[in-house]
């Protein structure tokens, strides 16, 4: 099924949560909301449900505006953060209880609760009740019971943030396998983009309510349209320093105090001439070597696979990924590379992107 | 454990027994009073003060008096009336109250709490002119088997005038365990099919049992206790309810016999200490106010 939100809007007395959406979701796809919180994730996704009633603004399933269509009349499952199981009733009451309302057979019913249940391993659990489960089993009973119900709409609020890590990487796995398998168009609420990225077909960035992008991944890491995105996409963060970029007849330089780089010309001349710009580059588009940006060892974290270095160049503070053999100490001089064909360039103004705006 | 441990640890039980005494020796004195002609102090005494004089005489009410179970009968049909009343419509308020934005809400629920400190004595007379203007209506006034109608003089009118004055404290704790329940559940079942009702009576009845429960035993134990409102609006005091019967054995006419006085009283205590003794878990589930398990 495909899901259309058209200008969407909701105004909780003078809050703004949610500000003009616009955004379409074809048939099969697995879109994320990703956001800080407080953003209007949740209330987004509300209003599909049918939960909260838009301030403006339709919401489209195929063809159809469904704005006056009740939550139960919509045909969707939903997973919460709370995992929201009925603590009165047994695993399999719970898998069962959406198509109980909707008068399904017994035979079928139990037939696909039970077919639910195996496909997420709790066909053990049928007669315990939520309270009897652990926080993972909680979860996966509520997976269950958004699915066994078969809707043309599967919307997640940031199921997976009170499982531990271990568990939610594999969960992650699962829930994208499921849906790729089934084919359920689904949306995706969470704040960690780490999730977003590994997940999602496309991502909705929205901030204050508002839709900042929706793009796939990679076009969100390798062409951030606005600062936000920036800063907000990737992990660890985009560095972020102040410039400005000089052309000196066909070279283009970016200067600061202490910080001179050669730029590429591609990149380079739309940021020249401009006055202060935001240069971006990626800490794991940095690297040491014995040519490039003098600076000094400020913090050293080993992250395991890498070690973050925070580097002072004069005045400006650069993060980079280092290789753990080099053994790098705080106070140590070192000298950078950047890879000139990963820097972005921002207006400090408008926060929009000078490459891909 | 050393003994000093052992010695913090015994403290508090100390002090809890200490003041219990009085409360505990008061009930032994009733239970030992009724079985006896007379008692000095603990002690049942016969006439010539020696140590004896043991009887069931306190008790023979039971068998001699017939109002004694007709009595009895009116004050369980109206605890059954205040209980079935307070919770049924508690909860249907406090639900709303908890879930639904509604113009007036706050006025209301502040309106109910400023009814709830209102004592019920200043509203007697009040009552009275409305009890007596149900009466003068057909059927609903005095004409309904059993409960005998919703006017003045009848067993059903005294259970609607305790149902309005027990409803602003009933409405307040049913939405404090509404309030308890989590949205997040409330909006499952909706996506899952129910229609508002049905979430209320599937899920959110269920998922606040504690709370229904400690209502109920409270709004029963009210309305088998109660004195004041059934002693106003039932004439006959003899059968009216238990505390009514009680009174009248004090009469201005005879001296008081306390020993039966004793009789009755520990008659009426029987079921609610039995009530309290299978119940108090969910009792205290009142003050601390929310649903327990869940998930
Ligand atoms: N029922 C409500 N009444 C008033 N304000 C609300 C209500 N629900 C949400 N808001 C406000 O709307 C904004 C967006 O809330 P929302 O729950 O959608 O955020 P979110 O992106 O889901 O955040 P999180 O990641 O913390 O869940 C917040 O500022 C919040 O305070
Ligand atoms: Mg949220």
């Amino acid at each position: 099924m495909k899901v259309l939100l058209e200008n969407l809007s909701k105004h909780f007395g003078s809050v703004v949560a949610v500000d003009g959406v616009t955004l379409d979701i074809r048939d099969s796809e697995f879109v994320a909301f990703l956001g800080p919180s407080g953003c209007g994730k949740t209330t987004t996704l509300l209003m599909v449900a049918g939960i909260y009633k838009p301030t403006t603004g339709i919401v489209k399933f195929d063809e159809r505006v469904v704005n006056h269509l009740a939550p139960r009349d919509r045909k969707i499952g939903m997973v919460f953060q709370s995992y929201a199981l009925y603590p009165h009733m047994t695993v399999y009451q719970n898998l069962t209880f959406p198509m109980r309302l909707s008068k399904v057979p017994k035979s079928e019913m139990e037939a696909r609760a039970k077919e639910a249940a195996d496909i997420l391993g709790i066909g053990a659990l049928m007669d315990r009740r939520p309270g009897q489960l652990s926080g993972g089993q909680q979860q996966r009973v509520a997976l269950g019971r958004a699915l066994a119900k078969q809707p043309d709409l599967l919307l997640f609020d940031e199921p997976l943030s009170n499982l531990d890590a271990r568990l939610r990487l594999s969960m992650r796995g699962e829930i994208k396998r499921l849906q790729m398998e089934l084919g359920i168009t689904s949306i995706y609420v969470t704040h960690d983009q780490v999730e977003a990225m590994t997940m999602a077909d496309r991502i909705a960035v929205i901030r204050e309510g508002k839709l900042q992008a929706y793009a796939t991944s990679d076009e969100l890491y390798d062409q951030p349209r606005t600062l936000f995105i920036a800063g907000f996409v990737g992990n660890p963060p985009m560095n972020l320093i102040e410039v400005e970029v000089l052309q000196e007849g066909d070279s283009y330089r970016a200067r600061r105090n202490g910080f001179d780089l050669q730029l590429s010309e591609a990149r380079g001349h739309k940021a020249a001439g401009r006055g202060k710009v935001i240069l971006g580059i990626r800490p794991e588009d940095v690297s040491i070597g014995d040519r490039g940006l003098r600076g000094e060892v400020y913090v050293v974290e080993p992250l395991g696979r890498d070690d973050l270095l925070d580097v002072h160049v004069g005045d400006a503070s650069v993060h980079v990924l280092a290789d753990p053999s080099l053994h790098l100490k705080i106070g140590d001089q070192v000298q950078l590379g950047l890879n000139v064909d990963k820097v972005q360039f921002f207006d400090p103004e408008s926060e929009q992107s000078l490459l891909w705006a | 454990m050393t003994w000093k441990q052992r010695l913090g640890s015994a403290i508090p039980y100390i002090l809890l027994t200490i003041l219990t005494i009085p409360v505990f020796v008061g009930y032994l004195w009733i239970i030992i009073s009724t079985f006896s002609g007379r008692t000095y102090g603990l002690v049942p005494v016969d006439s010539q003060g020696n140590f004896g004089g043991l009887t069931l005489e306190n008790w023979s009410f039971l068998w001699e008096d017939p109002n004694i179970w007709f009595v009895t009968l009116n004050t369980l049909l109206l605890s059954v009336l205040l209980t079935v009343g307070v919770v049924i419509i508690s909860a249907l308020a406090g639900y709303a109250l908890s879930r639904i934005s509604f113009p007036g809400r706050k006025t209301f629920l502040a309106g109910t709490l400023i009814l709830h400190a209102f004592p019920s004595v200043t509203l007697l007379i009040s009552i009275y002119f409305v009890l007596r203007w149900i009466s003068n209506l057909p059927v609903l006034g005095k004409g309904l088997p059993i409960i005998g109608g919703f006017g003045y003089n009848t067993v059903g009118g005294v259970a609607l005038v305790m149902v309005s004055l027990s409803l602003p404290l009933g409405i307040w704790l049913m939405k404090g365990f509404f309030d308890n329940v989590s949205w997040d559940m409330e909006r499952a079942a909706l996506i899952d099919g129910c229609s508002r009702l049905r979430v209320w009576w599937e899920i959110m009845l269920p998922s606040i049992k504690p709370g229904i429960a400690a209502l109920s035993i409270f709004t029963f134990i009210t309305g088998w206790g109660a004195f004041l409102i059934p002693y106003t609006f039932i004439t006959d005091q003899e059968k009216s309810t238990l505390a009514a019967y009680l009174n009248s054995l004090m009469g201005e006419t005879a001296p008081v016999n306390y020993s039966r006085v004793a009789a009755v009283g520990l008659f009426q205590l029987i079921p609610v200490l039995f009530f309290f003794i299978f119940t108090q878990e969910y009792l205290l589930s009142i003050f601390s106010g929310g649903s327990k398990g869940g998930t």
